[in-house]
């Protein structure tokens, strides 16, 4: 099928100018490890503490981190497509039979491979450092970081595309990506927070994440928080991936 | 041999190509070259190429709505490229040939009109065209970071070649384009005559009938762009169809069968070059008299075909549409009155003259102490 032979191509092509930098590869790969080894010792503490209910530091702290692993990971791969309009590249694929979608899909389905790979990074370095959970639940937590990780890549370009300046894109993914593991509960469960910030978390899809991977990694697979984390990714998902190929579409008009 | 009348050339239905189809076109072309009288613009095997149409533009418009204000960017446009030929699109900077050609090439969808691009539609039938068509943009496309036959291989993946066809085709085209040896050379360590070539190649690379250049050799050295210039009459000369945009008046000239001037968002003219320049230019006949010159335009004033005459001291300064066969002519007259001519000299219209009569600007050469009755119409 042509999306899928499509997909296929711009995705190794992807894949392979991405292995050529090396210093990224590492970069992505250390990141997850660091963030576990300064913030795990600080929150095993924890434990037993006012309003932690159940579960270890670490099986607390993990499903938020693979959360901010993703956030971290995939925001700002719009970045990379404004090389690829500045050079026009994109305007030279767009006027080949290529399929438009393939251009989106290829693209984030390379980004969604290394997130996978950096997740499973951090699930190994959290195993040494004494996390404790089922594999059901942390291939469901990986699943769900995948699916996720679609619709932050999708807006990622999309908003690349529309922005096109590396200049005012850089601040704005900024200014977005560092306050989200806050809200969503990242660092502590927002039982400990006010009202207010309670009340925005509900409305940021990552919290509902988050809770999903905490109640997965104690092995509550069926419980309505993993529910939830399912449906916000699926639904942000296929809404993002919507968009980013609407803007894909027009990019050149 | 009967002779073909130049004047005809000057009423609008038998301006440039627009009427000649088929066979009949070329028979006229092989007249015109047989009597027209610059042969010195006619090289060898030259002469209007007739096919069938491979692009006929009808009508084509194209709006843009920025903050409530509407822009008719291009109006109207409609014309027609015939298999074989090198056509140009000439105009100044916004008069819409980027747009025109963005829209032919499936790039911008056209808010009025439509065109057929090797029989195919290009309001509903885009992917047929995308394969018929390559296309060069200004600034290129090859990505820095790949390689040259790596780019190249991908090129011709995304037009459904599989890898073997791929790899042959860009070997072939590696060489041919004098790419030899840089195929493992990233596309950004290339000179810019050799992305250049690189870029042609990935517009070649699947064969299509029909290839657009927008702008091929700005921004090139002299000899690039004669290679390049090479390169694209080669490519007539194996069939293929070339569409250009460029504001080089000599690369029009050199290269392009029929060139189409576009101004303000509409098509103002088109025709050969030489149509262009004769039409709305002429030559300019010098005589430098050694005295009498009220004399020498008392006997020149009736002369047949001179359009325009004015004196600046002992120099007479005659327009008329064919200096070369006019001078003869001219001499004998003066002669036979006995008026001593010092020299003659014919100065030949260039394609910016004609450009600048198109656009409303006064021929340079003529701006000084002439007056050119055949500019706008």
């Amino acid at each position: 099928m042509k999306i899928v032979r499509d997909t296929s191509l711009i995705f190794r092509d992807q894949v392979a100018l991405a292995v050529r930098s090396p210093v990224w590869l590492i970069l992505g790969a250390v990141q997850p490890i660091i963030s576990l080894a300064l913030f795990g010792p600080l929150l095993n503490s924890l434990t037993g503490g006012p309003g932690l209910a159940q579960g270890t530091g670490w099986q607390l702290l993990v499903p938020g981190m693979l959360v901010q692993l993703t956030i971290f990971a995939t925001a700002f791969v719009g970045l990379g497509i404004i090389a690829d309009l500045k050079s026009g590249v994109l305007e030279r694929m767009q006027v080949t039979p290529v399929s438009r979608i393939a251009l989106l899909s290829g693209r984030v389905l390379h980004a969604v491979v290394f997130l996978i790979g950096q997740c499973v990074l951090l699930l190994l370095a959290g195993l040494v450092f004494g996390l404790r959970a089922p594999i059901g639940g942390m291939v469901l937590s990986v699943l769900m970081m995948a699916i996720s990780g679609v619709a932050t890549t999708a807006l990622s370009y999309a908003i690349a595309l529309k922005v096109r300046n590396e200049l005012v894109l850089s601040p704005l993914f900024n200014v977005v990506v560092v306050p989200l593991p806050l809200v969503s509960g990242v660092l502590l469960p927002l039982t400990l927070a006010p009202g207010w910030l309670k009340h925005l978390s509900e409305l940021i899809p990552f919290s509902y994440l988050v809770d999903a991977g905490r109640q997965a990694f104690l092995g509550n697979y069926a419980s309505h928080q993993v529910w939830q984390g399912m449906v916000v990714a699926t639904g942000s998902a296929l809404l993002a991936f919507g968009i980013g190929a609407r803007v894909f579409r027009n990019v050149s008009r | 041999m009967p002779r073909i009348s130049r004047v005809s050339s000057d009423s609008p239905d038998t301006l440039g190509g627009r009427h000649r189809r088929g066979r009949s076109r070329q028979l006229q072309g092989a007249q015109e070259a047989c009597t027209s009288a610059p042969a010195r613009d006619l090289p060898a095997g030259y002469g209007p190429a007739g096919g069938d149409p491979i692009i006929e533009a009808r009508g084509l418009g194209r709006t843009f709505k920025s903050r409530g204000r509407t822009v008719n960017a291009v109006r109207n446009v409609s014309f027609t490229v015939h298999r074989g030929e090198i056509v140009g699109f000439l105009g100044p900077n916004g008069a819409g040939k980027t747009t025109t050609m963005r829209m032919l090439t499936t790039l911008l969808p056209a808010t009025v009109g439509d065109a057929l691009i090797a029989g195919s539609s290009l309001r509903y039938a885009q992917e047929q065209v995308r394969r018929s068509i390559g296309y060069v943009a200004q600034g290129g496309g090859a990505h820095p970071d790949h390689r040259v036959m790596e780019e190249l291989i991908l090129q011709a993946q995304l037009y459904q070649m599989t890898r073997r066809q791929a790899e042959k085709e860009s070997r072939r085209l590696c060489a041919l384009l004098g790419l030899g040896g840089l195929e493992d050379r990233q596309t950004k360590t290339l000179s810019g005559g050799q992305r250049r070539r690189l870029d042609i190649a990935l517009g070649l690379v699947h064969r299509p009938e029909l290839l657009f250049l927008d702008e091929p050799t700005t921004a090139l050295d002299p000899r690039s762009r004669n290679t390049i210039w090479e390169y694209v009459r080669r490519l007539r000369e194996e069939g293929m169809t070339v569409f250009l945009t460029t504001h080089y008046l000599d690369e029009a000239d050199a290269l392009c069968d029929r060139i189409l001037f576009m101004n303000n968002g509409t098509l103002a003219d088109e025709g050969s070059p030489d149509d262009i320049k004769r039409k709305l230019s002429a030559d300019i006949v010098t005589i430098e008299l050694n005295g009498y010159p009220e004399d020498a335009w008392r006997v020149l004033e009736g002369h047949v075909g001179i359009r325009e005459m004015t004196v600046s001291g002992l120099a007479l300064n005659l327009t008329l549409a064919d200096g070369d066969r006019a001078i003869p002519g001219l001499v004998r007259a003066l002669d036979a009155a006995g008026i001593p001519i010092a020299a003659v000299r014919v100065s030949r219209p260039t394609l910016d003259d004609a450009f600048n009569s198109l656009t409303g600007n006064l021929p340079s050469r003529q701006r000084n102490d002439l007056a050119c009755s055949d500019l706008a119409h």
